[in-house]
């Protein structure tokens, strides 16, 4: 059976500069600005496991309950945020905002000093992710070519994956040099947010994104929900909610290696960075690779690299390369999903409704993704952990071919092609 | 305002912002070497470790002793204490061994278990997964269990899990105990949220106590080695340490549930099933340790200091309130031959 995933941008719309057509100023301020970010919030997280048990003396039972309810607000946020962002043609200082938040998070950690404060400073935290990205990421595909969505969506990811491996190991030198320095991180922590919202209030222009140039008329497009109806779209959530129902959380792919061989179990705090490594070294050729050959095509193979690290945290045997190999299969995962999901949501979405379109996606996938780690538990509870990777395996091989389909390229049959 | 003036003022802002953080880590750095060059906050001896009964513990005064495991002796516990060169965040000892958790801090920062013979060499040495937790050794050194937080670089990823290992050193064997067949009231309990943790041992060398946690619910459990089993005594209790007689075993016993716990130390009557809840007004986030059979040891945190901590006593049969026992201590580890 051959599958047409043909949905080449230059059939749709040929691209205003000829095929390379560069990575705009303002998708690369943003990366800049998301990398500062990253820096920031990932510093902290890295060390906030050893500041809670270490200096304020609680045992790490105490936030195990947090992670389901900021899930759930995230996405809910998110949404609203996109609709925001749409409705008042304002995406950039809707992010602002949410960036913003997230910098007065940092303000809070300097004197949160029981459990509950930090509750409250790391919500407050989440709330301003939850409101940043979908505008943001809008922003991002108005700035950009319709014939470079995936390049200027990976250039973005890249750089704010650079941040998040930075934010940890500036977290670790600091301590390393001030042992009980904690403050020092937050400072730092919060030097990097602050700089990062004055680059994105000062620098990045409030692009309003438009359908073409106005012609005459005094107010742009309103946005209405009516403007999310494009089938294309539609079938983008459903193909992106069920791969997200197969998506079990890093967390349990690390578990389970950490199990299985004695490299993974010693090496088991930093097994992300592998990750995160592969998945920044591999963002842009993965967008261009996008840009060229079809972006669903992209999507669907990085689901294929998803499916193989099922099989490799499957598979019986142990030992350094099959965890390596890992690691490497989920960061190609990530490189070849994350920014894409919203690249194909931008293409799939008018320009007025674009940061609505975006949350859309993304909230289905997180939500679609929380569904699968609970479901992913009981399965683990019923059938154990590797005859649940197995099952899950061999769903997501199933699903593929599905979203294949599904995400085929509408058009079909168009004379002369 | 005009792209030159907004690229003027961004530049400010980072430059202000960079000074003002560089100052303050600066700053930070050198307060720190200041504390590193400055003599304990608490009365030293120079000289031999100590020997004989004792308690040994994590020395948590500032100073260039941080973190370093002291001993003062078991019938003058407001003696001067003896600081060794052994860094540890938990620890454990007897007369033959001592076993210590450690972080080993640097730009990768990664945690172990190290066992130590008693003349001080390192026996072995086995990596954790992440921020210790808690250790106990046997009564005759035979076992040792350990237990770390499973936490991954971000607790929002993984969210709370622990793992606890059990090593017969004689027989070079370790074993998860999470592995281990866990029933409460006759019924299995397979649920993979299962998490244990907080192991201490019968002199019989295979008995253990230990605490299992599932669903929100924590069991206190009755291990066997040998059978690779646990099963659950009573709910609600974490963190047992059993008495010196094996009559009784102290715990802490969550009082009030939600957002923020509390824990209070509770003794359990091992044949009577009766339980005692202690008393003390602070909330006890620690695995205790019997100072004998009728007083327990157990760490707080200290108020007025962040990463500062002291050990108290507290009667074992709730007829007085808790005293303090060392200052500036952390990990009490009650070694009573040699």
């Amino acid at each position: 059976m051959y599958i047409s995933l043909n949905d080449r941008p230059d059939d749709l719309q040929p691209p205003r500069s000829g095929a390379r057509a560069r990575v705009s100023s303002v998708v690369i301020t943003l990366g800049i600005v998301s990398m500062l970010t990253d820096v920031s919030s990932e510093s902290v997280s890295a060390i906030l496991p050893l500041y809670i048990t270490g200096v304020i003396g609680l045992s790490t039972v105490a936030y195990g309950f947090l992670d389901g309810i900021y899930q759930g607000i995230s996405a809910l946020v998110r949404i609203a945020a996109g609709w925001a962002a749409d409705r008042g043609g304002q995406p950039k200082w809707i992010a602002f905002f949410g960036y913003g938040l997230s910098a007065v998070a940092r303000i809070g950690l300097l004197f949160a000093t029981g459990f509950a404060a930090l509750t409250a400073v790391i919500t407050v935290d989440r709330l301003g992710k939850g409101i940043r990205t979908a505008p943001r990421d809008a922003l991002i595909s108005a700035s950009s070519d319709v014939g470079n969505l995936g390049r200027s969506f990976g250039t973005h990811r890249m750089l704010d994956t650079i941040g998040a491996a930075l934010g940890p190991l500036i977290a670790f030198v600091i301590l390393f040099l001030i042992p009980d320095g904690y403050s020092t991180v937050f400072v730092v922590s919060l030097a990097f947010a602050l700089i990062g919202v004055a680059l994105l209030g000062l620098v990045v222009p409030n692009i309003r994104p438009t359908a073409r140039p106005t012609e005459e008329r005094p107010s742009a497009p309103r946005f209405r929900w009516k403007q999310l109806t494009d089938p294309r779209l539609r079938r983008l959530l459903v193909a992106a909610g069920l791969l997200g129902l197969l998506t079990i959380g890093d967390g349990f792919l690390y578990l389970l290696l950490q199990t299985r061989g004695a490299f993974a179990a010693e090496w088991f705090p930093l097994l992300y960075v592998g990750t995160n490594l592969t998945f920044l070294a591999l963002a842009i050729p993965a967008g261009r690779l996008a840009d060229r050959v079809g972006r669903a095509r992209v999507f669907v193979v990085g689901h294929l690299a998803l499916l193989a690290a099922y099989v490799v945290a499957a598979l019986p045997a142990n030992g350094a390369p099959l965890t390596i190999a890992c690691l490497l299969l989920l960061g190609v995962f990530y490189a070849a999903t994350d920014g894409i999901l919203a690249a194909l949501a931008s293409q799939f979405t008018p320009p007025e409704a674009r940061a609505t379109g975006i949350a859309a996606a993304q909230t289905v996938v997180a939500l679609a993704r929380l569904i699968a780690s609970t479901t992913f538990g009981l399965l683990w509870f019923l059938y154990g952990s590797q005859t649940a990777v197995i099952g899950v395996a061999v769903a997501l091989a199933l699903v593929i071919p599905i979203v294949a389909l599904l995400l085929r390229r509408p058009t079909l049959n168009r004379a002369g092609v | 305002m005009t792209g030159r003036s907004r690229w003027w003022l961004l530049s400010a802002v980072t430059a202000v912002v960079i000074t003002a953080a560089t100052v303050y880590g600066v700053g930070e750095w050198r307060r720190y070497q200041a504390l590193q060059a400055a003599p304990s906050s608490v009365d030293v001896i120079e000289g031999p470790a100590l020997t004989g009964p004792r308690v040994l513990f994590r020395n948590t005064s500032v100073g260039n002793e941080y973190g370093l495991v002291a001993a003062v002796p078991l019938d003058d516990p407001g003696a001067p204490r003896t600081i060794s060169d052994l860094e540890c965040d938990r620890v454990d000892a007897t007369s033959d061994r001592t076993v210590c958790l450690r972080t080993d801090r640097g730009v990768v920062t990664t945690f172990e278990a190290t066992i130590y013979g008693a003349d001080g060499t390192r026996e072995s040495s086995s990596p954790l997964p992440g921020i210790p937790s808690r250790t106990r050794l046997s009564e005759n050194s035979r076992l040792v269990a350990t237990t770390a937080f499973v936490t991954g670089h971000s607790y929002l990823a993984v969210g709370f899990s622990t793992e606890t290992v059990v090593t017969d050193i004689a027989a070079g064997t370790s074993a998860n105990i999470e592995e281990f067949d866990f029933e409460v009231d006759g019924r299995p309990v397979t649920s993979p949220d299962r998490n244990m943790w907080g192991v201490t041992f019968a002199t019989d060398d295979n008995t253990f106590f230990a605490t299992a946690a599932s669903g929100g619910r924590t069991w206190l459990v009755k291990g066997d080695l040998a059978a690779r089993t646990l099963v659950a005594v009573t709910e609600g209790a974490e963190c047992p340490a059993l008495s010196p007689d094996e009559s009784r075993i102290a715990y802490k016993k969550k009082t009030v549930s939600g957002g923020t716990a509390e824990w209070a130390v509770a003794i359990l009557d091992v044949a009577s099933g009766t339980e005692i809840v202690l008393p003390g007004d602070r909330s006890v986030d620690d695995q205790a340790e019997w100072l004998d059979d009728s007083t327990v040891l157990y760490g707080l945190p200290r108020i007025d200091a962040v990463g500062d901590n002291d050990i108290w006593a507290v009667a074992a049969d709730g007829t007085s309130d808790p005293v303090l026992f060392i200052e500036h201590a952390w990990s009490p580890a009650v070694v009573r031959g040699g």
